[in-house]
């Protein structure tokens, strides 16, 4: 069922840009069409172009904020989540206590 | 000859329906969901609109262009190892496995761990083991990655835990200690459930997903809040999201309040705000789906909850969309044209912020 929910109506997460969508509602209470507007000015695009995975994988990885597929070299998991903060301008915790936290 | 529509029971079976049939059916279940709450009923064009949805001749339909939303979840990456007879898959894999795939493979935009049981109080002597998980996971994820259960106040009354069940000492006539256990529990409940994410909070969650908030009635709802705002005054970061367990707050105790509100009975649109003044990032209205009533009856009345709820709500709302809630057919492989059909209906008529 998650697929079916991902596929009719799902910004599709890592394949486009719904993990960052998602990341300010929770982080900022922001309303959906806020989230999308916020995410796409900070990526210098437009809101239809969120969710469009020609256009998306190619500005995950220029940012190195991860992508759906394992490429070498690339972030991933906590590195990948930094560059996320950087890009957004919020706080992730994993980052806080996994990251910079275990850092002298 | 009059044309029929493929069509569903809320029990998943397939009907028939004429055109008439399906639009009686639509206005019935929203004109019954406005006189309940008191809110408004969905306007003609809405109704038009969902009977498209609906008499749609595609197996699998989607919203337009434009209109996708964030999704979160409840228990989802469990489901492929979980088999506990509630709809896990049963196939050998660890949670993490079962997050990455659904963060990798079924492009979920949120993900949480959960307990095989997924309630908070079998958490408590296990709490290092859920934490080391969640150190894993947010090493190799980076999708948010909640931590999700369920309040469940059920299990701290009597046999399974340790106050007098409020169930037995209403049907002896004493209501004084019904509500006196009750109370008891909300304080054990809440300290225990702020406890567990104060854990889990230091080994790197995004936040915590209350998930079915309200099962228990008002107590539990209250003892949800109450750690919510706890949690949010300690954690000014954190992400948190309050799903609730059904459309009205059961009033097991009665008496509860929260914020100068009485509890017992709170509809959508209001327990939107009390979810919001608590600190929750994220409200799930869950609406029940009546087996015996058509998927047209169903859907109605899920969006005329939902649409005032959303109307209503200072903060995002993400229906709960699982097996028998917000018009989604009650069983467990509920029919996938039954699913997308209620999920556009969600997104383009209630106009959800996520599901």
């Amino acid at each position: 069922m998650p697929i079916a929910h991902s596929h009719a109506s799902g910004m599709k997460g890592l394949r486009t840009a719904g993990d960052l969508v998602a990341r300010m509602q929770c982080s900022k209470n922001m309303r959906l069409g806020e989230a999308k507007e916020y995410v796409a000015k900070k990526l210098g695009l437009d809101v239809l172009q969120l969710t469009d995975e020609h256009i998306m994988r190619e500005v995950r990885e220029e940012l190195n904020i991860g992508v759906i597929t394992s490429v070498t070299g690339k972030a991933k998991g906590l590195p990948a989540k930094a560059n996320i903060e950087e890009v957004l301008g919020i706080k992730i915790n994993g980052c806080e206590r996994l990251l910079r936290g275990q850092l002298p | 000859m009059t044309t029929e529509y493929y069509t569903r029971m809320g029990d998943g079976r397939r009907v028939s329906q004429t055109r008439e049939q399906i639009y009686e059916d639509l206005k019935t279940g929203a004109a019954i969901a406005a006189d309940l709450a008191g809110i408004s009923e969905l306007s003609a064009d809405e109704i038009d609109k969902m009977a498209e949805i609906i008499m749609d001749p595609s197996i699998f339909v989607s919203v337009e262009r434009g209109r996708e939303v964030a999704l979160s979840m409840d228990g989802g990456t469990i489901r492929i190892d979980a088999d506990q007879g509630n709809s896990g898959c049963g196939i050998p894999a660890s949670r993490l496995i079962g997050l990455m795939t659904h963060e990798r493979v079924f492009c979920q935009d949120t993900i949480e761990l959960g307990h095989i049981d997924y309630s908070f109080k079998p958490v408590k002597p296990i709490v290092s083991h859920e934490c080391q998980n969640m150190e894993v996971i947010q090493q190799n994820t980076i999708v948010p990655v909640f931590y999700g259960a369920m309040p469940n106040m059920g299990l701290y009354y009597t046999p399974d835990g340790p106050y007098a069940n409020p169930s037995d000492l209403m049907r002896e006539f004493k209501i004084d200690e019904a509500m006196e256990s009750i109370d008891h529990s909300i304080e054990h409940l809440t300290r225990d459930m702020v406890w567990i994410m104060q854990k889990l909070m230091a080994s790197g969650a995004d936040g915590v997903n209350f998930d079915t908030s309200g099962a228990a009635g008002d107590g539990d709802f209250s003892a949800t809040l109450q750690a919510c705002e706890q949690l949010r005054s300690e954690f000014p970061d954190m992400y948190i999201e309050i799903g609730m367990a059904g459309e009205s707050v059961l009033g097991m105790h009665g008496s509860v309040e929260y914020a100068g509100k009485t509890l017992a009975g709170l509809w959508p649109h209001e327990q939107a705000k009390l979810c919001a003044k608590a600190g929750s990032n994220l409200y799930g209205p869950a609406i029940n789906t009546n087996t015996g009533k058509s998927f047209a009856w169903n859907l109605a009345r899920a969006v005329t909850f939902t649409k005032a709820a959303v109307i209503e709500s200072p903060i995002p709302v993400h229906v709960n969309m699982g097996m028998g809630v917000g018009g989604v057919p009650m069983l467990e492989t509920p029919p996938i044209d039954a699913v997308t059909r209620a999920n556009k209906a969600m997104v383009e008529i209630a106009g959800v912020d996520g599901i």
